[in-house]
């Protein structure tokens, strides 16, 4: 059951900032108000409009309010939820209810990372924890390499499946000319490439590097008058399980077993309605739980469902058209990212990588080491 | 109620393992072991905690090798201990690659050095499960 209103909201403006690597001594803030401003001109409003302000960072605490400075902009309501890259599809599900209630009309919600210039260490500095620490962990990776090493053990998951989700992802990269990898990728280049933490190579890891973006919701009665076809918000759930992998319930089922239903619930759809899948993949198992727990297919049954090009361009499932984390766009908090390429389809404007016919995408966040789980499905006019 | 102003939960946690001993918590109100160590147990939300200290062995739950450019390979391993609790660890004396899900494992104390205050690692204890 959710309090929210099914098509009540609909995202309207949506875009990235520069991606990849940007200048010396550009701040995430700049990535951020750069990329508002794109998404504003992507909707027809102004930055006078906006009154409700959705941010989160890793190199910026207080996002919300250093954003509204930079901006010099004074929201009526703001939040700045941080729990990890699903954060803002948390966010979304937020200013659906303060739009619902009255709170704001016009929400921004904004995200920027340098973290290719000033390295992944300085962007996201880890949290002390004197029961994991001693063992040198490198986090995130070797989390989601343990739950990798579970799913292989119980469900006899193999590396060749792993990195199916990496090369189709970078098949998606090639088709969009904003992705980062430009070169195609085998699975034997995935399997021999430098070991990070096993059973995971490098090529089995997101990229890290610069980027952000912003999108504007408001209220679906609003969002008809303007300049693009709305992406209305037709389901929402969010659900946390963990912070710590080392307490983590069972490493083979994540929370989105639980966001999942919940968003399907509002939506009043179901897996088989969704026309383009858009999933955090952090690490190349993470596309494997969430299709499971999502619903897509049976547990367990992840690795073989991405097997044979099955996620790949042309093949039975559109997921990660963008080039996901492992090939377009990583800059360490990726959900916001993963809502702009679900906007994009839904609005039939992804060029060479467009799914025909979508009217229903879902984008999935993860955040943390596989604790927060959230999802929002997006549908087109013909689906309210 | 531990008095937060005299010891801290990681406090004893440490001073047991000072002793050679790898300490746990359970709940008196439910009889749920409880790991890590806390000021309150978790859904209950009692303040009666009691400290025990663990037989020491336990079953590896999942397990990564760690490849840094600063050391060798290394372990890194999520441990089910017999009494009931789940936590992470490395498995020693033992090919890291090689430590495999079910292998059974026995705790023993790494001394640590002047940065880094005592913590338990495990060693192949004969067996799977």
């Amino acid at each position: 059951m959710s309090g929210l209103k099914r098509g009540s909201v609909a995202v309207v403006g949506a875009a990235e900032s520069d991606l990849g690597q940007v200048a010396p001594h550009t701040s995430p803030v700049d990535l951020m108000a750069q990329a508002t401003m794109r998404a504003l001109e992507d909707c027809g409003l102004k930055l006078s409009d906006i009154d409700g302000v959705f941010s989160a960072a890793t190199q910026v605490r207080t996002a919300p309010m250093t954003l509204a400075e930079y901006l010099r902009i004074k929201p009526r309501f703001f939040d700045g939820t941080i729990i990890g890259g699903s954060s803002f599809m948390t966010h979304v599900a937020h200013a659906q209810a303060a739009i619902e209630h009255g709170l704001c009309e016009v929400a921004l919600i904004a995200y920027g990372s340098t973290q290719r210039s000033v390295s992944r260490a300085a962007a996201s500095p880890r949290e002390r924890n004197p029961y994991e620490d001693p063992y040198r962990p490198f986090m995130p990776t070797s989390a989601y390499a343990l739950a990798a090493s579970r799913h292989m053990h119980q469900y006899g998951t193999t590396r060749e499946q792993l990195a199916e989700v990496a090369v189709a992802a970078r098949q998606w990269a090639l088709l969009n000319p904003k992705a980062w990898e430009k070169e195609p990728l085998t699975i034997e280049q995935v399997l021999n490439a430098r070991m990070v933490s096993y059973p995971f190579t490098v090529r089995d890891c997101c990229l890290v590097v610069d980027g952000g973006g912003a999108v504007i919701l408001t209220s679906a009665a609003r969002a008809k008058s303007l300049k693009k076809k709305p992406a209305y918000v037709l389901g929402v759930g969010e659900s946390l399980s963990h912070a710590t992998i080392s307490n983590m319930p069972d490493l083979t089922v994540t929370a989105a077993a639980e966001s999942g239903p919940k968003a399907f619930g509002m939506a009043k759809l179901k897996p088989s309605d969704v026309d383009m899948i858009s999933l955090y993949d952090a690490f190349t198992i993470t596309p494997i739980l969430f299709l499971e727990d999502l619903g897509f297919c049976p547990k367990g049954e992840g690795g073989r469902f991405v097997s044979g090009g099955a996620i790949a361009p042309g093949g039975k499932y559109a997921v990660n058209t963008s080039g996901g984390g492992l090939s377009y766009c990583h800059p360490g908090m990726y959900g916001l990212l993963v809502l702009i390429e679900a906007v994009r389809q839904v609005r039939g404007e992804c060029g060479k990588r467009q799914v025909k016919g979508c009217e229903v995408a879902l984008a999935h966040g993860n955040g943390g080491v596989l604790s927060s789980q959230c999802t929002v499905i997006f549908g087109s006019d013909a689906t309210l | 109620m531990q008095d937060l102003k005299k010891q801290s939960p990681f406090g004893v946690y440490l001073e047991h393992l000072k002793k050679g001993e790898l300490a746990y918590q359970v709940c008196a109100d439910d009889g749920a072991a409880v790991f890590f160590p806390r000021a309150v147990a978790p859904l209950t939300g009692s303040p009666n905690l009691e400290w025990r200290v663990s037989k020491g062995l336990g079953t590896v739950y999942a397990t990564t090798v760690v490849y840094a450019k600063d050391q060798a390979p290394q372990n890194v391993a999520l441990i089910d201990v017999d009494e009931g609790f789940r936590m992470m660890s490395r498995v020693e004396d033992i090919d890291p690659i090689q430590v495999k899900i079910g292998l059974r494992v026995r705790f023993r104390v790494h001394a640590g050095d002047e940065k880094q205050p005592p913590y338990p690692v495990f060693t192949p204890a004969g067996g799977e499960k």
